[in-house]
């Protein structure tokens, strides 16, 4: 039965198994059907196509595949495979029990599933696609920096790293105070965790204060000092005059930061930064948000906890942690509003002080609330600052209990939705873009959230293990700056060999945008970081169960109808206008219309208002 | 005139207290309030009772305290602050203003309780005689949800006094009907008759308004309009519409009671009944009477439509009055906060709170058993009676949402007032005890919100289904607001009867008209026409025009052909279900008798048929005019953060909120219309400008989510930062944990 060749494919899948099987449907049972197999995805499309029912989930998404029952189980259905997944769903599928009919389906699943775990490529260096647009060049660090006025007097751009030497997971450009030394900072370096110094993030265009982050110092139980480091932030404190004490934000709880001391980290002791005030944000670690959200999926599905939906929610602690992050971004946005500097750091200065920056800077500047601005903000913030997307999401790896999985990403694009939804007219982009955004994360069908950093994008060449750390010698091909200056050309492997998420993006941005927005690149969005505006994302994370509806927002459609009423009835207006006017146009003088348009029956609307003196 | 009112509310006055001043005394304070030239914009039939001051007003702008000057007073209509400062032009320009209470005015049945402030501690406060010391500050919480902190220290001791004691004797103590405002107001007011409801609302107290709707739902039901004189029962309309087949004997035996009222007609023929029930389940004489009687009425019923007819009693399966009351009391003791220190403090467990109240499972329950109703006519075309005791207060909140979901009238501005002059006021929802505005102390049991509660199902169906409505949700918080202004006959009785006899009562010491209450339709009353804009949802959408009937008829035509037959169920499969009911059919037929079924027998499988009738009406393509369902899921049924949220400073979201839209959607559309306009008018005459569109250019003033109750004041705002126990979360080995295993020391 070759029910699924008229499956959708993508350049550069191949189908690998195509195979009759009953899928169980959490919510209307079993469904017979064919599932096919590819390098890419699982699809899954029922025999009687009334009502049609099909599944599509790109392989990237599975974190589990097991098997389920054995030969012998007894009960309907009781043999197949249960499959877990990325994105808030299980799977389950069943076969006959003759013949060891699931193994050949389990075999592939699994190796496909997790090619990285199997010696294989991830299905982004084997597609085809190609977009008209080129996402890969949506960001470069050098213009961002120039559209935020760097360098300046008081910050300069650094190619100290230009080779990873300085800090292998931070990118090449770095921006720091003028006043410090190359020599300074290879200094500091030494006492952050794994070299991560403070650099800038963001600066604010009229007051100078700055948005810096950084890993936590080296201080450990000794209660160990640096005056390089405690000078260097000093040097930052004084690139502006208004600020007369530098706030520290470490993410961290005040317990969590003093147990770092044990491991060699810690924090900034007061009499060692003089003129710098600590605040911890009481943010929880990746594991405490890993177990949060599970114990979300736990009531959300397959079926929505009924009875005390709401303690229940409260008991997963999920929007309790998205309230500390979002509270936690608003501390640093004011802070800077009024014209205080501020470093944020958590351990390592990769997933909490990227949600925490990023934040801040989406509630300070308006660029980043469009949908070429955002995409920025993840290309510096997150994936050039080295968000460890290889290590959170756990791309082709099957060790699905990976104590270095957590959804900090998720988190964050949570905290956005919440603005979005707080501020409905502020973002260019739909909640589609995020929902696209989130479920891409996962495909592996893009190279954007493939690798652990920026090194580790260039270098790719191919799979490499998980935990794979240290940068190997870059194949360094040299590229020159206007400035003249020689750096290492970035991303030139992934680029070369990886279609950007973006490409496809803005390839298509009216899918992705949203018809409310309201250009106000002045306003600092401060949204209300309180339980009572706080709301579950249901559109994501209850996406699959049909009973919530998916109603297409019913704002969006009717202001696209407005719109084109809009549009309609100004073209009647013109056209009717343009019939009354054409009796006396034509006897003033009907030389001066033919030459105005050569066919006088559709002459462009704007010259005809401009001819009808009042 | 003054003398009047005095009689009727001045017989608990404690001796110390002087409970209505003397006229010499109101003139006394009337020249003391002109000398300060401070007096407020009074209310025809308005008259000032005592005042106070300098008095401070504590207020939060923007979060930042701090406190106003001004004078207190209390009049018979309210408790009303005057502030020293000039009004801000923002406060001049404000658009959504009520013309009869300002910002800083508390209509007296919108005070719910009163606190009373000494030094730091905080009383609450039941009576105007304190033995020892007055209260140095007077916080005062209201129905609206609104709080009041005035402070009382600087004004002179024996104005505080008078003051404090005036306030608490007129917002607490118990008073008879006719001290109410409404009776001085509509004294001294002449209604414009004409243009008294912009959108046409039915007011169901002629029989031709009754004869109009059941041509209109194409009922097959009796009018009965030999209640004129209350003769009949007087817990029942005038005029009310029963099954053909109840006997004029039959109406007249149990005072009301037991009579099958019709409330609406499904397409297909079969109806919703509501009664007041008889207590079948006693054991004694009259019981026997009472069974045969009901199912006479049972049988008269079934008759309207297959014989076939469910009972509900509502009361078995929904919350009680009391119930309501308890849950409401405790749920908006959550907006009543002091301070941002309790905001915060009790944002922590906002969720497990606001479950703990179970006001939001209220709700629940009632939609659900909406929807109930709404399988039983739609899927089996059985009659439905619902009954209650009394028949007039879930049976009312009930009816009223099973004929939202499927009737898309109601769901238009005139219609859903028209339901509610259908169901409420002539159906004799007890207003007045309900909201024990008189402060009666044996109706105190009686008090519950269960018109709130419907406003509130409401606003759920609403936000769900946003183009389906034609009134916005501003409507139905004004709405809920006005409940508590004491000038509208709408809330202000118990039944028609009772409306009835008080205007008769009121004729009689020879005055020269009828009083003239305005209904709460009247919508000029309280704001001007700019202000009713707010009113309308820009989301809603109307008919097109080819949908509509081409006959042009008074009011819409209930519209038959959208909710599909019940043949459109067939996806869910129930087959032993359908075979059942075609047997029944056949065996009624033959022999002629009622069934009789109740249906929560076996809860669970009521359930799962309303699921599945969910889930089937769900896959068809949704249709804003055709039956809505509510979606029950526990993430779907949200609070209502208009309402509730809007007097929080720090719950607010400057710039923010889904206003944002709305206005955008609201400023479209009125360009849009006004295009259409220059179109109609292009079209008979060769003039066009564009001013109409250029004159609505957009006011760009910033807007907070709390609009158009609240604007924010300040452009220069300080985010609201969560304080206090931020380390609830549970600390466990996790937390513990470092968030790399191996943590590299360089």
């Amino acid at each position: 039965m070759e029910l699924l060749t008229d499956a959708p494919l993508l350049p550069g899948e191949e189908r690998v198994i195509d195979k009759d099987i009953i899928y169980i449907c959490p919510f209307s049972g079993a469904i017979k059907g064919r599932v096919l197999i590819s390098n890419y995805r699982l699809f899954f499309r029922n025999v009687d196509a009334d009502p049609a029912v099909t599944l599509e989930v790109p392989l990237g998404a599975i974190s589990r595949v097991e098997k389920m029952g054995g030969a012998s189980s007894r009960g309907e259905n009781s043999y197949g495979l249960d499959i877990t997944c990325k994105d808030m769903r299980n799977l389950r599928f069943a076969l006959k029990q003759e013949g060891h009919s699931r193994r050949d389906i389990f075999d592939i699943l699994f190796r496909y599933a997790f090619p990285l775990s199997h010696g294989l490529q991830l299905f982004a260096f084997l597609s085809q696609e190609k977009f008209p647009e080129n996402g890969w060049n949506v960001y470069n660090p050098m213009q961002e920096f120039r559209r935020q006025g760097l360098p300046n007097d008081q910050w300069r751009v650094t190619f100290l790293n230009s080779t990873y030497e300085l800090c292998d997971t931070y990118p090449s450009i770095l921006v720091v105070p003028y006043t410090a030394s190359d020599e300074d900072l290879r200094r500091v370096a030494t006492f952050r965790s794994r070299s991560r110094i403070s650099v800038l993030s963001w600066i604010h265009p009229e007051n100078q204060a700055v948005i810096t982050r950084c890993s936590q110092p080296l201080v450990g139980m000794g209660g160990k000092r640096n005056r390089d480091d405690e000078r260097y932030l000093e040097l930052i404190r004084a690139t502006n005059r208004t600020t007369s004490k530098l706030t520290i934000f470490d993410a961290r709880p005040n317990v969590n930061a003093v147990a770092n001391k044990a491991t060699g980290g810690g924090y900034e002791g007061e009499d060692a930064y003089q003129n710098a005030e600590l605040v911890f944000l009481d943010i929880q670690n990746i594991h405490v948000m890993r177990e949060s959200l599970k114990k979300l999926k736990d009531i959300v599905f397959p079926n929505v906890e009924e009875s005390h939906w709401l303690s229940s929610l409260e008991s997963t602690h999920w929007l309790e942690h998205i309230k500390l992050v979002l509270s936690g971004a608003i501390q640093v946005a004011d802070r800077i509003s009024s014209g205080s500097s501020v470093v944020v750091h958590c351990s390592d200065g990769w997933d909490r002080t990227a949600q925490l920056s990023s934040l801040a800077m989406l509630m300070l500047d308006g660029y980043y609330r469009t949908l070429r601005g955002f995409q920025v903000l993840l290309e510096k913030e997150w994936l050039s600052f080295g968000h460890k997307f290889a290590s959170r999401i756990g791309h082709g790896d099957k060790n699905h209990a990976d104590a270095d999985r957590s959804p900090i990403f998720l988190q964050f694009v949570d905290c956005v939705w919440q603005m979005t939804k707080q501020f409905p007219t502020a973002f260019q982009f739909n909640e589609h873009f995020l929902v696209t955004l989130l479920d891409h994360l996962y495909s592996c069908r893009f190279g954007t959230f493939l690798f652990n950093c920026e090194s580790m994008r260039e270098a790719s060449v191919r799979p490499q293990p998980p935990h794979w750390h240290a940068p190997q010698p870059p194949a360094v091909s040299q590229g020159h700056w206007s400035d003249g200056v020689t750096v290492v050309r970035l991303f030139q492997e992934v680029k070369k060999k990886t279609v950007s998420l973006w490409s496809f993006i803005n390839s298509e941005p009216s899918s992705y945008s949203n018809p409310f927005f309201t250009v106000d690149l002045s306003h600092v969005l401060y949204p209300v970081a309180s339980m009572r505006h706080l709301e579950l994302w249901v559109s994501y994370y209850i996406r699959w169960n049909p009973r919530i509806r998916q109603q297409q927002s019913p704002m969006e459609q009717r202001y696209k109808e407005l719109l084109a009423l809009k549009e309609q009835y100004l073209k009647k207006l013109e056209e009717l206008q343009l019939s009354d006017r054409a009796p006396q146009v034509f006897p003033r003088g009907p030389h001066l219309s033919n030459s105005a348009s050569p066919s006088p029956s559709s002459p462009p609307p704007r010259v005809t208002r401009l001819q009808t003196p009042f | 005139m003054l003398s009047t009112l005095g009689g009727g509310g001045g017989k608990p006055a404690k001796p110390s207290f002087v409970s209505y001043v003397t006229p010499e005394e109101i003139n006394q304070t009337e020249k003391e309030c002109s000398r300060k030239e401070k007096h407020p914009d009074l209310l025809p039939g308005e008259v000032i009772f005592c005042s106070a001051g300098p008095v401070l007003k504590s207020i939060k702008d923007d979060l930042f305290q701090r406190v106003v000057y001004g004078t207190l007073l209390c009049t018979n209509f309210r408790v009303s602050f005057i502030s020293d400062e000039a009004p801000s032009d923002e406060e001049a320009a404000q658009l959504f203003k009520n013309k009869l209470y300002g910002e800083n005015d508390i209509p007296l049945t919108c005070v719910d309780h009163i606190y009373g402030g000494f030094d730091d501690k905080k009383k609450l406060i039941i009576s105007g005689f304190v033995k020892n010391k007055y209260p140095s500050k007077i916080i005062v919480c209201c129905k609206d949800l609104r709080l009041f902190h005035f402070s009382l220290a600087y004004a002179k001791e024996e104005d505080a006094k008078k003051i404090f004691q005036g306030i608490v004797y007129h917002c607490l103590e118990p008073k008879s009907l006719k001290c109410v405002f409404a009776f001085s107001y509509g004294e001294k007011t002449l209604l414009n008759k004409e243009n008294q409801t912009k959108p046409k609302t039915v007011m169901f107290d002629t029989s031709e308004d009754w004869a109009q709707e059941i041509k209109r739902t194409k009922g097959n039901c009796k009018l009965i309009s030999n209640n004129a004189d209350f003769s009949i029962s007087a817990k029942l309309p005038q005029f009310f519409i029963v099954p053909t087949h109840v006997t004029q004997e039959d109406l007249t035996k149990f005072d009301g009671k037991g009579i099958p009222i019709w409330c609406w007609s499904h397409h297909s023929g079969c109806a919703l009944f509501k009664t007041a029930s008889l207590p079948l389940m006693q054991e004694d004489a009259s019981s026997q009477l009472y069974k045969s009687y009901m199912e006479g009425m049972l049988n008269a019923v079934a008759q309207t439509h297959l014989y076939s007819v469910k009972t509900e009693e509502l009361s078995d399966s929904l919350p009680t009055v009391q119930d309501i009351q308890q849950s409401y009391s405790k749920f908006k003791q959550f907006f009543l906060l002091d301070n941002t220190n309790d905001f915060w403090m009790t944002d922590v467990k906002w969720f497990s709170s606001l479950e703990g109240s179970c006001w939001l499972d209220i709700i629940r329950q009632c939609l659900a058993k909406a929807v109930e109703v709404v399988e039983c006519l739609e899927k089996e075309n059985t009659n439905v009676l619902i009954m209650e005791e009394e028949g007039s207060d879930l049976c009312c909140v009930i009816s009223s949402l099973v004929q939202l979901m499927f009737d898309p009238y109601y769901r238009t501005l005139g219609g859903f007032q028209s339901l509610i002059q259908k169901e409420w006021v002539m159906g004799g929802h007890r207003f007045l005890d309900r909201c024990n505005h008189l402060h009666l102390k044996d109706k105190e049991q009686s008090q519950a919100p269960v018109f709130l509660l419907f406003l509130e199902s409401v606003w759920q169906l609403q936000q769900q289904y946003p183009p389906a409505f034609q009134f916005s949700e501003t409507y139905l918080t004004v709405l809920s607001d006005s409940i508590d202004v004491s000038v509208f006959s709408t809330f202000l009785f118990n039944s028609p009867h009772h409306m009835a006899s008080i205007a008769k009562a009121m004729l009689e010491p020879g005055q020269r008209s009828p009083v003239n209450w305005p209904t709460v339709w009247d919508w000029s009353v309280q704001f001007d026409s700019r202000a009713q804009d707010f009113f309308i949802n820009p989301l809603y959408m109307e008919r097109s025009r080819q949908d509509k009937a081409p006959r042009k008829m008074p009011r819409p035509k209930h519209q038959r052909h959208q909710s599909l037959p019940s043949s459109a169920f067939k996806f869910s499969p129930s087959a032993k279900k359908g075979f059942l009911k075609d047997e029944t059919d056949s065996l009624k037929k033959m022999l002629r008798v009622k069934r009789l079924s109740r249906w929560m027998n076996s809860p669970d499988s009521a359930q799962a048929s309303t699921r599945e009738f969910f889930v089937a009406w769900q896959r068809r393509p949704l249709d804003y005019h055709g039956l809505l369902l509510p979606c029950l899921e526990g993430p779907t049924l949200r609070l209502w953060s208009q309402r509730y949220l809007r007097w929080i400073p720090e719950a607010q979201i400057f710039g923010g909120g889904s206003i944002t839209i709305l206005k955008k959607l609201a400023d479209l559309l009125a360009e849009v219309q006004d295009l259409r306009g220059n179109l109609d008018r292009q079209a008979c005459r060769a003039d066009f400008n564009h001013q109409g569109v250029v004159a609505r250019a957009k006011s760009s003033i910033q807007l907070s989510s709390a609009f158009p109750f609240t604007m924010p004041r300040s452009r220069s705002f300080k985010p609201a930062i969560p304080i206090g126990p931020l380390h609830s979360l549970i600390t466990d080995s996790l937390a513990d944990q470092e968030d790399e295993e191996n943590l590299g020391i360089v």
